[in-house]
């Protein structure tokens, strides 16, 4: 029944938020875009890419470590993963209401790339969307631990896995977000020009929305059925 | 909600996407009543060439109020919403925000369908005095966190209570957000203002605080250099005054600030009203140095017209002579032609701006002018002068109106009254003509102010990517 939650299944997850996040022009492609138009520079393409990335990348650290941090102090897994994919799921509805677009994000300096990026993924839930599959995954990496160790040495051990985990998530989500950013911006630079800046640009926010509820609703779901499983 | 699927197609990446967009089908034009007897309003005209009806006003919406003076206004949104940065790429340009100078009151019009065109949204004076200590509302462009507006005076009766600024508007509902400036420097004075988005800088301008022009010009500030004559550079995100830029007190009123369309252009223009050491109109090139340093250079100049005391108005007859009266200036979205407005003498000039720094004069055309009352080429009187100026996305059109102020219209044309709109075409050779056909007489006790294009102008657009 619950065989999308193998280990695969949830790095491809991982993978394809990555990718969704990436042609989402909100998360920032046209910048890249821009930024080498700007520049007259080709160079200036991928270096703005590698900006957005980090700010991605630290944006999702920033959501998952402290989570990574709760696998370890918090025993109620069950619970946890349940309020997480609560949190999730409310962020979801909070988008769909509040449809306004974060004001913050237009006082920042255009060359300050990363900030920019980082502010546009936490504006934007696009770690939560995470928290549900990282939290899944964790769950079958502590499973193993817990079997390995006892005592001290297998809490330092499930802090560490669940740690390296979180980074190991971000870095996979950052990458896949990176790989489709990219091709959307070298396709626009190079071939196709700027006329498919507008054309290219869908409203995402519904979709986004929708996106983060059925993420969150997937933790919630699948915690509670993976509990009653285990029993 | 205004949000779409996918952006509005009036919105441009760049310039150059924007100048082979599809052509204008209507224009918008700012009615004005100078005694504030009737109400103003908003007069559409059919600008489809295939229709029975081009060339007229097609539909009228007046407001409810009287005594607002029309002046400047703007759209909700344009191709600025393509930011990469501010990701408000689905909302719909669809209103025109309008500002009365005169009561400080701001009327929003759905213009969705043109023909249908109606007021959406009063903002009363109350509201924006009490919100931002400002009073005038004046020039709308578009930008990062909403819409922005610059004002001509501060607070109380008199709006001389604090210097004038630019206040926020949200973008969506139209509610007033606040103030703009955190630092504005030696900024006391305000009129027009404009940036470069990516490049994250803006430029404002001064006119004169109220006193000084809402009851016609005052002679005495004009003689003794009291007028703006300086420009403001500020940062645009950090909301703070970097640089301001003196002409020299005798380039008194420095009007209108149109930057190069480009956004990896670096400089722009401003125009002058009038030396007051020769009357001379002069345009000033200002850029950005390599070194980051803001410069700036007269590179037009525009003589008077000699003229006998005995045809003048009481204003000029000590100086018998016409000032060009650089009022409004205009440049094409290929950054290649700047048009300039002389209201005294009755000319439009065509200027071949390619190198900002030495302009060449291309085309002129004359029309109305201070006891010169040049005709239409269909034969009929345009009033005043060639005034408000508006170039269509393609730069073959160029359009304009007539009123300048009310009260500034009295004193430098006593005798005339009415308003007209024309239209001058541009061939792929850049000559420059009045179009014979094309004539506005607005309805009686009505002036006519400035022009907006359906789908965007040369004077509205902010865009964020190159034109390549």
């Amino acid at each position: 029944m619950f065989d999308v939650s193998s280990v695969t299944a949830l790095w491809w997850a991982v993978i394809i938020s990555g990718l969704y996040h990436g042609i989402n022009p909100g998360m920032g492609w046209p910048l890249a875009v821009s930024a080498a138009l700007m520049a007259r520079k080709h160079s200036a393409l991928p270096k703005a890419i590698a900006m957005l990335g980090v700010g991605h990348f630290l944006a999702m650290l920033g959501i998952l470590l402290p989570f990574s941090m709760m696998v370890f102090l918090i025993e109620k897994e069950v619970e946890l993963r349940v309020i997480a994919g609560t949190l999730v799921t409310c962020m979801g509805i909070y988008l769909l209401i509040n449809r306004r677009h974060p004001k913050i994000l237009s006082r920042i300096h255009p060359a300050r790339l990363a900030l920019w990026s980082f502010l546009a993924a936490m504006a934007h839930g696009a770690g939560l969307m995470l928290v549900p599959i990282y939290l899944e995954l964790c769950q079958f990496e502590g499973g193993q631990g817990s079997v390995m160790a006892e005592g001290h040495t297998a809490a330092q051990a499930l802090m560490d896995s669940s740690v390296y985990t979180a980074f190991l998530v971000a870095a996979v989500h950052t990458g896949a977000m990176t790989l489709a950013g990219t091709l959307l911006a070298v396709a626009i630079y190079l071939w196709l020009g700027l006329k498919f800046i507008s054309r290219t640009w869908f409203n995402l926010d519904i979709v986004w929305a929708i996106s983060l509820i059925v993420v969150g609703a997937f933790g919630i779901f699948s915690a509670i059925g993976g509990a009653h499983v285990l029993r | 909600m205004n949000a779409k699927l996918r952006p509005d197609p009036t919105f441009y990446a760049s310039a150059k996407i924007a100048m082979n967009a599809p052509v204008e089908n209507f224009a918008f034009t700012a009615m004005l009543s100078p005694d504030g007897s009737q109400s103003d309003g908003i007069a559409v005209v059919d600008l489809r060439t295939d229709s029975d009806t081009f060339g007229e006003i097609v539909h009228t919406v007046m407001t409810p109020n009287k005594g607002d003076e029309f002046h400047h206004f703007g759209w909700n949104a344009c191709s600025s919403s393509l930011s990469p940065l501010t990701g408000h790429a689905f909302l719909e340009r669809r209103y025109l925000v309008v500002p009365g100078i005169r009561s400080s009151r701001i009327y929003i019009f759905d213009v969705k369908e043109p023909l249908k065109a109606k007021i959406h949204k009063t903002i009363e004076p109350e509201e924006l005095f009490e919100k931002t200590g400002y009073s005038r509302p004046h020039t709308i462009h578009c930008g990062p966190e909403g819409i922005y507006v610059s004002t001509l005076g501060g607070g109380g009766q008199d709006g001389t209570d604090g210097p004038p600024g630019i206040f926020i508007m949200d973008c969506e509902s139209f509610e007033i957000i606040g103030r703009y400036e955190m630092d504005r420097g030696k900024q006391d004075k305000h009129y027009d203002f404009w940036w470069n988005l990516p490049q994250d800088y803006m430029v404002s301008s001064e006119w004169g605080l109220p006193p000084q022009f809402e009851n016609g010009v005052v002679p005495e500030d004009l003689l003794s250099n009291k007028y703006g004559h300086s420009i403001h550079f500020w940062d645009l995100r950090a909301r703070k005054n970097v640089h301001t830029m003196d002409f020299g007190e005798n380039y008194q009123m420095a009007l209108e600030i149109r930057p190069a369309h480009d956004p990896t252009k670096t400089y722009g223009f401003c125009g002058v009203v009038v030396d007051t050491t020769n009357l001379q109109g002069a345009i000033f090139t200002w850029w950005r140095d390599d070194d980051g340093n803001w410069q700036s250079k007269k590179v037009i100049t525009i003589d008077p017209r000699p003229e006998d005391p005995e045809n003048l108005p009481e204003l000029l007859k000590g100086f018998s002579a016409v000032p060009p009266l650089v009022t409004d200036i205009d440049l094409s979205l290929d950054d290649k032609y700047l048009y300039v407005a002389c209201w005294g003498l009755g000319e439009m000039h065509q200027y071949d701006v390619t190198d900002p720094l030495n302009p060449r004069l291309n085309g002129k055309v004359e029309l109305g002018g201070i006891a010169k009352g040049t005709k239409h080429p269909n034969g009929k009187p345009c009033v005043f002068g060639p005034q408000m100026v508006e170039i269509s996305r393609d730069g073959k059109r160029v359009y304009w109106t007539n009123s300048l102020y009310s009260t500034w219209d009295d004193q430098f044309y006593p005798d005339e009254e009415g308003g007209q709109m024309v239209m001058a075409r541009v061939g792929d050779d850049g000559s420059f003509s009045l179009d014979k056909d094309f004539y506005i007489d607005f309805p009686k006790g009505l002036r006519a102010h400035q022009i907006r294009l359906e789908g965007g102008d040369c004077s509205t657009d902010s865009f964020c990517y190159p034109s390549v």
